[in-house]
């Protein structure tokens, strides 16, 4: 390729500096917070010899245990309804038109770019006018968070199994009813196993925005039915704690886990699609 | 002409019956999402609307059936104004910093080899699918008074560090959590330029500054764009950052609106500024969709 | 000509007019495809030939007319119940299935028995010499593999009728030429009608029975390549197929045009004396000698003019011969004691009578 794009001297130098810096900067809090984590001293910051108490207190602690749980089982919840839900739209919205899919593709758009607090403020309002309104009570917890999760994950689903669609030539689909496949096995035999990446993808996105947010969930969430960022965030605002480093280090290693999976996925995707 | 008399298997009729088959099976399709999104987003989206327009009644609930424009008033009292500017410059200074920071990173990775390439954006994207709110936590781990960085700077003779709780420790979060929004579009618009219009700068005679400033970053700008509005939006409604690392100290638009609605329970006023920062939200993303491109 | 005769047409278009929106894709054609016939659909980009192919296989609905397939109305059939299959532009071979699966496919869906789908699809795949390739991925193979995986993938049906989508575009020229003779030579032994869309008009004429010259949705001619070589029926097919001086003219009577530099040439025509036309002359049709050299039988069909450029091409020699304002290509011949002529020489040309061509706009 070409060679202007490697620079000379002083300036080169300086650009690999920045990069090793901006990993350092990424990277150096998260160890340090691991190393913390390990740490037997009731100061979050400061090491005094290596423990795993701290893990052990996670897992007897019953608020984080219970918080644990509710978090996974939105997350498994929302994410199952707003992959099929967001799978179903992105390939209506790629492979169809009707009346009023413009609109549509604005709508689903929206939840993306909306910053969460909000997103919060509108789900607070709208669970407590249920009730004013018409009388429809839900109580605040387990269902109202779920509700609110899917109200998010559904269009960041629906983009990349969009994006997954869109470069997946329609001609093969048109292959398929060529060759005698019907509509159910067109999709299930072509369409399907193709954007199934894209779907996995979708999936883990949502799963991860399940699991990290704080705010929505803050707003919507009832006496004893958080989850864990929020039960976390509580904490964090009474007052840090070694407990903490330890559930954080959980999380991280679970956001680890997700993108390991994604990576896994994506490179199933295997040859080029056209 | 088609006239009414037209046997039910004329060419024309099946066609067009054919188009509004796959017209119904494509809303059919859309369907449960569509009316998921309309109920748990349009809907409650408009009420906040309505809500910005109503009165707090003496009990702290809100009464809808007086309407007026007194909460966006409001608005404009030396405080929210405050408030509005601190938030604004702290999502400015934070895109500024993120941009400055990105840029010559993103140059950095799209002129590696495609392997390395590869490698250097995996560790991009850990942090980027990582917790935020935990990264934001290993900051005040870090930044407490007996923390390590406070112990680094004693050492070295500096003294003590007291960025904790100041607006430094909020930006120093904010660019911490959304670097990754910044680099991933940047490295996107970069990764596609074509680098031999860039050669063809420099055989005309510009220097390689002239070349950056001229061609690489014009080419480049719909990866400006979409990374500082991917940065600035969050950054202008933050929340967690501020609680965290501010200590609540500093009032921002974000903690402003949530304790609106969780203790001072005035929702018209929470609602009215979640409106105008829904606005700008809107402004910034007509922007976006206008100058750059479609991906996120 | 109607299907009234003893053999069915193995496909029928009466009358197909497609619209997407306001755009008229193909306008109003009548066309008809023998059983066992190598039927070519010729023109430029965007004439509507795809939206043809598209129509008889089933991915396109015409909006109006109708289509039969050996009789049957297909019309608005849907692709997977006609007896009719496709080797698209770019294979679409399916990425995630191996070469086997993929020539299997069409028999699975008719629900064959998987044990005798997969020989059927081998016995296909050793047919066009890839049994080898069976495991292997789409992706792992050649482009001219690919193209032949896509050929069996159609075949293995034994539909009624293959239809071909410039089938031969994404390869190179040694590549074409090879699979050229190879398609012709697998319809002539199948004896199965190939409908085979292409912009390139040697590849048509080389390979096909009949062409169908299409431009702008309308159907121009159709015919053998020999007819549509020697007797365009309008100057935009003249034009289209092989090179040719277009002369435009104006008829004077039933025997004789006249140039637009004033020159009066013997050529005879059917159109109403004023009309005005365009002389179609081939350049490899036309001699050329020193001037005053043209021999008596041709000098109605004669004209004096002036060598502007030489283009010497190793096999031949191509000459601009300007007469008046008409620029003239002649295609002269460059074996050795042939007299040469360079820019500049006064020179005349003529032709045989039988091979100008007078077509109307």
């Amino acid at each position: 390729m070409a060679t202007t794009k490697e620079l000379r001297g002083g300036a080169k130098w300086a650009l690999s500096l920045n990069a090793w810096l901006v990993y350092f900067f990424f990277y150096a809090p998260i160890a340090l917070l691991v190393v913390f984590s390990f740490s037997d001293d009731n100061l979050v910051g400061r090491w005094g010899g290596f423990t795993t108490r701290w893990y052990g207190e996670f897992l007897d602690n019953d608020g984080v245990q219970n918080a644990l749980g509710n978090s996974i089982r939105v997350a498994i919840l929302s994410t199952v309804i707003s992959v099929v839900l967001g799978t179903m739209a992105g390939l209506s919205l790629e492979r169809y038109r009707f009346r009023g899919s413009r609109m549509f593709d604005a709508l689903l758009y929206l939840p993306v770019i909306v910053p969460d607090v909000t997103m919060a403020v509108m789900m607070l309002i709208f669970f407590t006018s249920l009730d004013d309104l018409i009388g429809l009570q839900i109580t605040r917890g387990f269902s109202t968070i779920t509700l609110s999760h899917i109200a998010f994950s559904i269009s960041f689903v629906s983009i990349v199994v969009r994006a997954r669609l869109a470069g997946m030539s329609e001609t093969l689909e048109e292959a398929a009813q060529d060759l005698y496949a019907t509509r159910w096995q067109t999709f299930r035999f072509v369409t399907l196993p193709l954007i199934l990446p894209g779907i996995i993808g979708g999936a883990l996105l949502a799963l991860t925005l399940s699991l990290d947010d704080v705010v929505i969930t803050q707003f919507v969430s009832g006496p004893g039915s958080t989850t864990l960022p929020v039960f976390v965030f509580s904490l964090i605002r009474r007052g840090v704690s070694p407990l903490i480093n330890a559930v954080s280090v959980v999380m991280l290693a679970a956001s680890a886990f997700l993108v390991l999976l994604s990576l896994l996925a994506q490179r199933s995707r295997g040859g080029s699609v056209t | 002409m088609t006239t009414a008399q037209t046997t039910e298997l004329s060419p024309k009729n099946l066609s067009d019956a054919n188009e509004r088959n796959k017209r119904r099976q494509g809303f059919l399709m859309a369907f449960p999402a569509y009316a998921y999104l309309l109920i748990f987003f349009a809907f409650p989206l408009g009420i906040v609307v309505v809500y910005s327009f109503a009165t707090r009644n003496r009990f702290g609930g809100t009464d809808l059936s007086d309407w007026n424009f007194d909460s966006y008033i409001r608005l404009n009292d030396e405080v929210l104004r405050n408030i509005l500017f601190r938030s604004f410059t702290l999502a400015l200074l934070t895109t500024v910093i993120c941009l400055l920071v990105a840029y010559p990173f993103s140059y950095f990775l799209a002129t590696r080899t495609p392997t390395i390439r590869n490698v250097l954006l995996v560790f991009v994207m850990i942090p980027f699918w990582s917790n935020f709110l935990v990264r934001n936590y290993a900051w005040r781990v870090l930044l407490g008074s007996d923390g390590p960085v406070s112990r680094l700077t004693e050492l070295l003779g500096l003294g003590e560090t007291r960025i904790l709780f100041t607006p430094t420790a909020i930006v120093l979060g904010l660019v911490y959590g959304f670097l990754p929004f910044m680099i991933l579009p940047l490295y996107a618009s970069l990764e596609r330029l074509d680098w031999s219009v860039l050669e063809a700068a420099r055989d005309l005679g510009a220097t390689g500054f002239q070349t950056l400033r001229k061609v690489t970053i014009p080419l480049s700008m719909p990866g400006v764009i979409a990374g500082s509005i991917l940065v600035f939006i969050p950054s202008f409604g933050a929340f967690v950052t501020p609680e965290i690392l501010g200590g609540g100290r500093e009032v921002l638009l974000g903690s402003f609106i949530v304790s609106q609605f969780l203790e001072a329970r005035n929702w018209p006023v929470g609602a009215a500024t979640s409106t105008v920062l829904m606005a700008v939200m809107l402004a910034s993303a007509l922007l976006y969709f206008r100058k750059g491109g479609r991906t996120l | 000509m109607t299907d009234s005769g003893n053999t069915t047409a193995a496909v029928t278009i009466s009358g197909i007019t497609k619209r997407f929106g306001d755009v008229v894709a193909v306008d109003n054609i009548d066309l008809e495809i023998a059983d066992g016939e190598f039927f070519a659909m010729l023109g430029p980009s965007g004439c509507g030939k795809t939206t043809t192919l598209r129509m008889i296989a089933g991915l396109e609905f015409p909006s109006e007319g109708s289509l039969k397939i050996f009789g049957d109305e297909v019309g608005t059939l849907p692709p997977n119940k006609r007896p009719v299959n496709t080797v698209f532009q770019n294979y679409a071979l399916f990425p995630h299935m191996t070469v086997l699966d993929n020539v299997s496919f069409g028999l699975r869906m008719q629900s064959t028995k998987k044990r005798e789908a997969a020989s059927r699809a081998q016995e296909m795949l050793d047919l066009v010499q890839l049994g080898e390739m069976s495991a292997r991925k789409p992706s792992q193979l050649s482009g001219g593999q690919q193209q032949r995986v896509a050929l069996a993938r159609a075949l293995v049906n034994k539909p009624k009728v293959l239809l071909l989508d410039e089938p031969l575009g994404a390869l190179d020229l040694k590549l074409r030429q090879e699979m050229q003779t190879e398609l012709k030579s697998l319809q002539r032994n199948l004896g199965v009608s190939f409908v085979f869309v292409t912009h390139d008009q040697e590849e048509a004429m080389a390979m096909s029975d009949r062409i169908a010259v299409m431009n702008e949705g309308k159907l121009l001619q159709v015919g053998p390549p020999s007819e549509i070589y020697e007797r365009p029926a309008n100057r935009f097919v003249a034009d289209f197929i092989g090179q040719t001086n277009l002369l435009d003219a104006t008829v004077e009577d039933e025997d004789h045009i006249i140039l637009t530099n004033g020159d009066r040439l013997r050529a005879p025509s059917p159109h109403r004396p004023g009309t005005s036309v365009a002389m179609s002359l081939r350049p490899e049709a036309i001699s050329i000698g020193e001037r005053g050299s043209t021999p008596a039988e041709h000098e109605a069909t004669s004209l004096v003019g002036q060598v502007e450029s030489v283009t010497y091409l190793g096999h031949a020699i191509d000459y601009v011969v300007k007469i008046g304002w008409i620029d003239l290509e002649v295609r002269g011949d460059a074996t050795a004691g042939t007299r040469r002529f360079s820019a500049g020489d006064s020179v005349s040309v003529w032709w045989d009578r039988t091979s100008d061509w007078v077509v109307a706009d």
